[in-house]
């Protein structure tokens, strides 16, 4: 199988293309800012380095931070409403009540609260008003709102309240992007609620950018399938990215992380990701990403998605080098993608973490006699102050005294020479693409969260049935069958709660069917 | 009246944080309740916190608590006017003006519930509550070994439906308004425990508010210093760390609608080649390490997170994870013989007898 990984950042669009699981070649790009070009470019350009046409190519695989960036910039959001379905519980708190004031403006704050909602064991809270929904509908029209997020109290329990009031806004809006809690998050009101609403805000967007990507795949004659990755790492079609963009939004550090274990054939190791602004760092456990275990905020807005822990710090290969009466410093400002032309090997003006390691005859980039004029003693604090910052963030990583090797990839990677802390660095072949081998390599999941009652049906029953949902959920996004394995279980008894109510969470992943 | 503090909203932040290390691993997400409290202080204005001294002896004050599942608590949120309107109901009932309001449970969800009646009535907080910690159950409070009873009491839910108890026994009243809270779909919110200012005195553990608010405090500021937050905790506390390890096995049961269980440890750095178990029911009661019984229950068992020293509960232990145990001591109302009988580890069906930890 020929398969092609692309990840769209901010900066670069990078590609890879593997023939099973050989690397043939990986090439770099710029971002431009209508994502096509950069994908066109970056295709074409891996496609001629692998010397493979077009035609061969059975799947495209797109990482893409392009969601998470405009959530955290505040840019090309559609204005939403969030539509609650509870009364007359769950008034206390309306949508959007812990959010920052910025974002929620930009998308309008527009909240509704109606009735609806089910209670922990499927008892229903109120049933739905039909002639509620429709005067909602009538002011989200007047406003011009094309954007819906739908949530009722226990929906993971049972979704039919979100379905009906989805096709009753379908009906009374009709083109309208509507979103429903239950399809995206799990158990935990606000921050399903939080999920859904951004993920309503962002279908403009991906409509575009998803359109963008598949013209770019058709316009360099590729005839496979695409898809895009998610926050665990593995892959959704692109007609179901287009409606959850949010399921995006971990997927830079989680293929950078994954591709960083497939490349080094190390499944526990420390992850330094290094791009032109920052270095993220993060740890691997049997090839995945370890997972935060507190909630995890995205654009200041709390969410219960699962995201590989990654902590960030503001070294990157463009960082600005100071020198100050305390020392020298660097970042956390950084030329980013313009160093291009900023950084002094370049025949810019502003010194970088770059300048000074080609100073050091550690790299062969740009011209050198551009930074002869750095003293050695410089040269050499400078690069303790890199190598202690690094030592710094992979310490706050290690979960053991074990010596776990450290791998380095990303764009940035020429900062490390050596160990770091004393562990031994490992620099894979291809480290500069990380992130697209990761997207590359990326597997189909589904997953189920529900509640059950075990004095009815008994433990073994409930995790029959919840593994068979799950297997089916990954079936129904695109996996083998018969390569599903059921990769995590959690079973947690809703304390307090008669008839041993008890909350099953499981996750299927296979191998992706081509042909 | 002397004034200990004035809670602005902003000031929820370091309480909840603090009210879920309290919470040693149960007492509910305090999330919810800080934001509800938030709301009510920016509607109604700050709540001020006050020692329990400056109210006459013949002062009337009331605890409120959230009673139900935690996970509920997390998904149905409140209507908003539950609490408010138990507290009203249970002032008409006395027939006459409450003059404070109190805390029942300083660990979890709880440590935030009276910070909405206090604004939303206008009345000073007293700053102490029943417990010190997390417990499961409606009698587990300092306030039944003074004697006092958990009713008249007032039980509201989300749709409007409020219940009067009168009861034989404060056993009886947890009896029957679990009963009634799973009714109401899981989650109730209620006034109880009405109790003059000299019983208060008494009864109460004192300053668990302030040390709530403290101890959030203590985290952030080690977060902004980039200094090690547990060490900060424990320095704080009087609290020592007995383990450091990751989670190599959970069991959970549900036994009498408690989620019961064990979680199983291995040691890391310090205590490596040592191990570690914590038994549960909503709340961490029992450590053994290396297969010998250290901490149990009523003094308090917290786990958090090594590098952010953030609290984690036992619902959301996994596999996998590096904690940090903590044991930290428990008021000495609980180490008397009346104590023990109601939080002791029998209580609960370990077949230990409480063992002193702190011994100075």
């Amino acid at each position: 199988m020929i398969r092609i990984g692309i990840d769209v950042g901010g900066t670069n669009t990078d590609a890879v293309i593997m023939d099973g699981t050989t690397v043939i070649a990986g090439v770099k790009a710029g971002t431009t800012a209508d994502v096509m070009t950069g994908v066109v470019n970056a295709l074409q350009k891996v496609l001629a380095a692998s010397g493979l046409d077009a035609s061969a190519v059975d799947v495209v695989m797109i990482g893409t931070t392009h969601f998470t960036n405009a959530v955290v910039q505040r840019r090309d959001l559609a204005q939403t409403a969030a539509v609650r379905l509870g009364l007359p519980a769950t008034a206390s708190l309306p949508p959007m009540v812990d959010w920052p004031e910025d974002l929620k403006q930009t998308i309008g704050n527009h909240g509704y609260l109606a009735h609806g909602g089910n209670e922990f064991d499927g008892r229903i809270i109120s049933p739905l008003d039909e002639a509620e929904l429709l005067g909602i509908a009538a002011d989200i029209k007047a406003k011009g709102i094309n954007s819906i997020a739908i949530t009722s109290v226990f929906s993971p329990v049972s979704s039919d309240f979100e379905k009906q009031a989805g096709e009753i806004f379908a009906k009374a809006l009709p083109g309208a992007h509507i979103t429903l809690s239950s399809e995206i998050g799990r158990i935990g009101l606000l921050e399903r609620e939080n999920a859904a609403i951004m993920n309503a805000c962002l279908r403009d967007l991906s409509a575009h950018v998803i359109e963008a990507f598949r013209k770019a795949i058709t316009e360099t004659g590729i005839k496979g399938r695409f898809y895009l990755t998610q926050n665990d790492g593995t892959l959704m079609d692109a007609a179901f990215a287009e409606k959850f963009p949010v399921l995006t939004f971990a997927s830079g550090p989680t293929n950078s992380m994954r591709g960083a274990a497939f490349l080094s054939g190390v499944a526990d190791a420390i992850v330094v990701d290094i791009g032109g602004t920052t270095s993220d760092v993060g740890s691997l456990h049997k090839g995945f990403p370890r997972q935060a275990t507190v909630a995890v905020e995205v654009g200041g807005v709390r969410t219960n998605f699962r995201m590989p822990d990654v902590f960030s710090i503001g070294l990157g290969g463009g960082s600005h080098v100071v020198e100050t009466d305390k020392g020298i410093t660097v970042g956390p400002t950084s030329v980013g993608y313009r160093i291009v032309t900023e950084a002094l090997i370049f025949g810019g003006t502003t010194l970088t973490t770059s300048d000074v390691i080609v100073a050091a005859g550690r790299a062969e980039l740009g011209d050198r006699s551009k930074v002869a004029h750095l003293t050695a003693d410089f040269i050499a604090r400078t690069q303790d102050k890199i190598t202690s910052m690094l030592e710094d963030c992979v310490e706050r990583s290690r979960l053991s005294p074990d010596p776990l090797p450290v791998i380095v990839v990303g764009g940035g990677s020429i900062l490390v020479d050596g160990p770091i802390g004393g562990l031994e660095v490992i620099k894979p072949n291809h480290f500069a693409v990380a992130n697209a081998v990761g997207a590359a390599i990326a597997q189909v999941s589904g997953e189920v969260d529900r509640v059950y009652s075990l004095a009815e049906i008994g433990r073994d029953e409930a995790l029959n049935d919840a593994k068979q949902r799950a297997t089916d959920a990954a079936v129904a996004a695109g996996a083998l069958r018969e390569t599903v394995a059921i990769v995590d279980v959690e079973d947690v008894p809703l304390a307090y709660l008669p008839g041993n109510a008890t909350r099953v969470r499981v996750k299927a992943v296979g191998e992706l069917h081509v042909g | 009246m002397e004034i200990l503090r004035t809670i602005y909203a902003e000031d929820m932040e370091d309480i909840a944080t603090g009210g879920a290390i309290l919470g040693t691993g149960g007492g509910g997400d305090p999330y919810v309740g800080k934001l509800m409290a938030q709301q009510a202080i920016r509607k109604y204005g700050p709540v001020q916190l006050i020692d329990i001294d400056q109210l006459p002896d013949d002062a009337l004050v009331v605890p409120v608590c959230m009673m139900g599942a935690p996970t509920v608590m997390t998904e149905k949120l409140p209507q908003g006017d539950e609490l408010i309107n138990a507290f009203r109901a249970l002032e008409k009932l006395l027939g006459r003006k409450i003059d404070a309001v109190l805390c029942g449970e300083a660990g979890g969800v709880n440590s935030t519930t009276p910070f909405v009646v206090a604004s939303m009535a206008g009345l000073p907080l007293v700053d102490g509550d029943g417990m010190g910690r997390a417990y499961p159950e409606l009698q587990m409070v300092t306030f039944s070994m003074h004697g006092v009873s958990a009713t008249p009491m007032v039980l509201c839910d989300d749709k409007g439906n409020s219940l009067v108890l009168e009861t034989v026994s404060n056993g009886w009243t947890e009896r029957l308004a679990r009963a009634a809270t799973v009714e109401m779909g899981g989650s109730a919110l209620l006034a109880f425990y009405s109790m003059s200012g000299a019983t208060a005195k008494k009864a109460i553990v004192r300053g668990t508010l302030t040390l709530c608010a403290a101890l959030g405090q203590t985290l952030r500021e080690a977060k902004a210093a980039h200094v090690d937050p547990v060490a900060a905790i424990v320095d704080k506390l009087e609290a020592k760390v007995i383990f450091h390890g990751r989670v190599k096995d959970i069991d959970r049961r549900t036994v009498g609608g408690f989620a019961r269980g064990t979680a199983r440890f291995e040691g890391v750095e310090e205590w490596k080649g040592h191990d570690f178990r914590l038994d549960f029911q909503n709340e961490f009661l029992m450590a053994e390490r290396d297969g010998k019984v250290l901490v149990t229950t009523p003094d308090l068992i917290t786990l958090v997170e090594a590098e952010s020293g953030l609290p984690v509960t036992a619902d959301s232990l996994r596999y996998g994870l590096r904690l940090i145990a903590l044991a930290l001591p428990a008021n000495p109302q609980w180490l008397t013989p009346a104590g023990i009988e109601l939080v002791g580890p029998r209580y609960f069906k370990y077949d230990v007898d409480y063992t002193p930890f702190f011994t100075d």
